[in-house]
């Protein structure tokens, strides 16, 4: 059976958010690189992948997926025997959902822009836009106050065990632990002790280590 | 045991997506208005929040009611990536413009003619994807209507009122699709929910 194989660019948050589910499950996959400095990924054979000429893309087989939480998710469930579950059995799965639209709809937002002001534009060398980087604070720390209190009643964010709604947030977390914007985590003792056990599974650390190594 | 509630405002557009499924699948609630952040729901003594994880709860914990709006199956990942697409890629678009158009409008207010501009222009990029993926597929997930098709509901229903109606009716694919998911009887049940609070 062919391996499975990842289009994308290390650089991406989203593709950080596959690769962590491939190394959490053990599972083996080919890395196509993609390169979005010349554009490629805006156009054919890549848009056939993902029409929205975004990384990354995935095919597994006769099935081609792309948006990284579409790709986490069939992952989890179509290999849900390998490696760590990142899925939970019965109702407890809904609130695994609550969670995994939390991470979508509150707090990748104001994260991901400070990702891209505090974390990117440097790297591009580019200045931090001020404005956008307090405004995102200040809608950030909002979030990670709910996150304090949830942390609070339950040990990881989706309930007693580790599962995809931790996994989302660690590409956006691994950036924002080397910016500024890491006392946003340290002030808050229950997130702060969450991203330390997060960021410090193995298969993160993998993750890690891959991105250095291409 | 004790029957569903649904916490929310009749305005909400997140709270017509819960709607929507809950009607799909014939099942009785009761409508309690608003509750901190919108929709909020109680099944027993499970109590969830965030639309799209309470029509997903929904559609797996009554699979055996109403329409199926999950599939068996390979087929469930690829609505699942149709489902990322109307949360990322569609809905931050169609909101702003639902914003501006439909909801400002109606508290008094002047609608924003450049942020109008800027996102009937990405949209626009958006729905060309969509006219090329339902010249491949009768709706938007695959063959059946499901979540992907129905979370997409409450924004096209807003932008059918308002002038940007001009980016869906010069897309023929789409502009069936929408016509036929928007005549659905469990959308009109909806849409007289709304007329009615």
């Amino acid at each position: 059976m062919a391996v499975m194989k990842l289009y994308g660019s290390l650089l991406s948050t989203a593709m950080g958010r596959v690769v962590a589910c491939l190394y959490e499950k053990g599972l083996d996959f080919e890395f196509i690189p993609v390169d979005m400095k010349s554009g490629e990924h805006k156009k054919e054979p890549f848009l056939s992948l993902n029409p929205f000429g975004q990384v990354p893309a995935f095919v597994d087989g006769d099935l081609k997926l792309f948006e990284s939480r579409a790709i986490t998710q069939y992952i989890a469930h179509e290999y849900a025997d390998k490696g760590t579950p990142l899925v939970v059995p019965g109702k407890q799965m809904a609130i695994v959902s609550v969670w995994m639209e939390v991470e979508a709809h509150q707090y990748d937002q104001p994260a991901g822009k400070l990702v891209w002001e505090l974390g990117y534009k440097p790297h591009f060398g580019m200045q931090p836009d001020n404005a956008v980087v307090e405004e995102n604070e200040g809608k950030l720390g909002k979030v990670l106050d709910v996150y304090e209190a949830r942390l609070s009643q339950s040990k990881y964010i989706g309930g007693d065990t580790f599962t995809l709604a931790d996994l989302h947030h660690l590409p956006t977390l691994s950036y924002l632990m080397d910016t500024p914007a890491k006392k946003l985590i340290e002030s808050r003792p229950k997130v702060s002790a969450w991203v330390t056990d997060i960021t410090s599974r193995p298969a993160w650390c993998k993750a890690i280590e891959f991105r250095k190594q291409q």
